[in-house]
């Protein structure tokens, strides 16, 4: 006989009431684990659309003047001459500190080429790159590029020319086919020829240049500002722009979201202490005569506090594993109601245990009070009520 | 002359309960001394201050004045904690109604002192396996209280109170709550007890159980009005 087995024979005895008592810890700590992973599929959810909406960090040549361009509108009537960047040092961004959350590099050569007489953009690039970053490229028709000597067209840039995909267009005298025309993206792109990288250096005369370089990085958790600063330590030429203004916006979303789980959490595990602090405290005043035969049999008030401390602790951990479960498969069921296309990111080990450890901690504070009290019993009092 | 230690002494023992401003004396005034494995009962009628008297003795109910010597120990000299010990190592309650814990089994019930003993798990088995065919209840060993008769309940009470083998049982209407024949049995438990060398103390109203003590100390409104 140890003291254990009383605390295992109670928990046994006092079934609905133990499980009351587990239940307020279910409560506060599925609730915990619910917000927590609706939080954490938001997160990633944001984070994944993030990754499709494209670059999220852009490489431009340095410059000493400033843009007179805004929201596509040229208001300074003067072309500044180009900077380029040598095509043979782009192998150097995979080189930085965070290479291994460098997802795509799309690297791009710009200039202006003459068609039917009139001045148009044209954008040379590596398709498969390209194409991956600008998931929304939607065809009208046709297929993307399989060749060099084939061509995307921009909305506005077809209409303007009057271009049919199949047709051939001539760039400084070289024939292209027209192997698909771009849905409206609203965006520079309507406006431009977009051709392979090799045939657009040739073409624009800037073999082995490159205009500029589009970057998309996994931003989940990874440290996009480390990063820019990484490449531009590279590219000393270079300037080097996160595009964190999205990410800032929706980050702060989840943030609120965040305090506001914090709150509702703290109120939860509240509401859930004080059920057990109540609980444990009935259950401690229903066995007076209990304790009274413990104290008068030789038992130490340390040891009563043991017997009941002991059950606490048990206890949590059935309320912790419980209320972990359960927050989860509530997670599970929830998260694509209340996300758009939300998926559940999965079972997070250390927040399981977290969630034990805090389901124990729990349920000892709020038994601390009750054990002290049932220690500190009179047994000659509590020996009268037998 | 020699001076004859006794297992127990009382001496100018008063006990006051307060209840806001109303006082009970419940024990005015007491003097008297227990030999070793004498076999007492202490009799009187309910409020008499009886029961008073054997927590009191027990360690479990400070006095308001005297002392309760036991081998020459001042009980209540000690700590909370040290009465706790004293208990466990000295007495061995019998109480009334048995208080047996429910959801404990047979044989639980009478390890339960055992659970702060430091003896090995081993020696705690064979102890309590010897007072559980003392008391004749090897074959019931793994049930439960309430599957047992009452004169079977006090039979763990008694194997209970003598498992940790203290030289001193104190046992408050034993018999109580049993019918003649068992409170018969269960008295001649405690006088085979007696015989093995405890010390036993009976608080009762029965006069029937007299008969099976050495010794009988009469009480009266908190006083000892016989003793022989």
């Amino acid at each position: 006989m140890k003291l254990h087995n009383i605390s295992f024979g109670n928990i046994k005895r006092r079934k609905g009431k133990m499980l009351f008592l587990v239940l307020g810890l279910v409560i506060g700590i599925s609730t915990i684990v619910t917000l927590l992973s609706i939080t954490q599929s938001m997160t990633q959810n944001i984070e994944q659309r993030l990754n499709q909406f494209g670059a999220n960090i852009v490489m431009v040549p340095k410059s000493e003047n400033l843009s007179l361009n805004y929201g596509g509108i040229d208001v300074g009537g003067v072309s500044y001459k180009v900077r380029e960047f040598d095509q043979e040092k782009l192998s150097n961004i995979r080189t930085i500190k965070n290479s291994k959350n460098l997802s795509i590099i799309a690297p791009k050569v710009l200039g202006p080429v003459i068609v039917k007489d009139k001045n148009v953009l044209l954008m040379g690039v590596l398709f498969e790159e390209e194409l991956a970053l600008k998931t929304w490229w939607n065809r009208t028709g046709g297929v993307f590029p399989q060749k060099d000597d084939e061509v995307i067209l921009g909305s506005q840039a077809a209409t303007l020319f009057g271009f049919k995909i199949g047709d051939t267009i001539r760039l400084s005298g070289k024939p292209f086919k027209v192997a698909t025309i771009l849905k409206s993206t609203g965006a520079s792109e309507d406006d431009a020829i977009i051709a392979d990288l090799s045939a657009a250096q040739k073409i624009l005369g800037k073999e082995g240049k490159l205009s500029m370089v589009e970057i998309s990085a996994f931003c989940q958790g990874c440290p996009i500002s480390e990063m820019t600063l990484q490449i531009a330590e590279k590219f000393p030429n270079a300037k080097v722009t996160a595009m964190k203004q999205a990410v800032m916006s929706k980050m702060q979303s989840i943030d609120m979201f965040k305090s506001f789980s914090l709150g509702v959490s703290i109120i939860v595990i509240l509401i859930g202490s004080l059920l057990v602090l109540v609980t444990m405290m009935g259950a401690v005043n229903e066995r007076t005569r209990e304790i009274g035969i413990f104290r008068a049999i030789g038992f130490r008030r340390g040891h009563v506090m043991q017997i009941i401390l002991l059950e606490a602790l048990l206890l949590g951990i059935i309320g912790g594993i419980l209320g972990f479960g359960i927050g989860n498969l509530i997670a599970y069921g929830i998260i694509p109601i209340v996300i758009k296309d939300g998926v559940f990111a999965g079972i997070n080990t250390n927040l399981g245990i977290i969630s034990i450890l805090m389901a124990v901690a729990l349920s000892l504070l709020a038994s601390l009070y009750p054990a002290f009290k049932a220690s500190n019993m009179d047994p000659s009092e509590a020996l009268r009520a037998l | 002359m020699t001076q004859v230690n006794h297992l127990i002494e009382i001496q100018g023992l008063k006990k006051t309960y307060q209840s806001g401003d109303t006082k009970v004396d419940a024990i005015k005034e007491m003097n008297f001394h227990i030999d070793d494995e004498e076999f007492i009962t202490i009799m009187g009628q309910s409020g008499s201050g009886k029961s008073t008297l054997l927590s009191i003795m027990g360690a479990l109910n400070h006095p308001t004045e005297g002392k309760v010597l036991v081998d020459s120990l001042d009980l209540y000299s000690l700590s909370t904690e040290q009465r706790a010990d004293f208990r466990s190592e000295y007495i061995g309650f019998i109480f009334q109604s048995f208080q047996l814990i429910s959801y404990l089994t047979v044989l639980e019930n009478i390890k339960l002192p055992m659970a702060v003993t430091g003896q090995k798990k081993r020696i705690k088995n064979q102890m309590a396996l010897e007072v559980i065919e003392r008391v004749g209840l090897g074959a019931k060993a793994h049930r439960l209280p309430d599957q047992l008769s009452g004169g079977e309940q006090e039979r763990v009470a008694v194997a209970r109170a003598i498992v940790n083998k203290p030289p001193v049982i104190l046992a408050d209407e034993p018999t109580g709550n049993l019918d003649s024949k068992t409170a018969n049995d269960i008295m001649m438990l405690l006088q085979s007890l007696n015989k093995d060398g405890h010390t036993i103390i009976v608080v009762t109203h029965n006069q029937d159980m007299a008969a099976y003590a050495t010794r009988t100390v009469k009480v009266q409104d908190g006083v000892c009005i016989v003793d022989n």
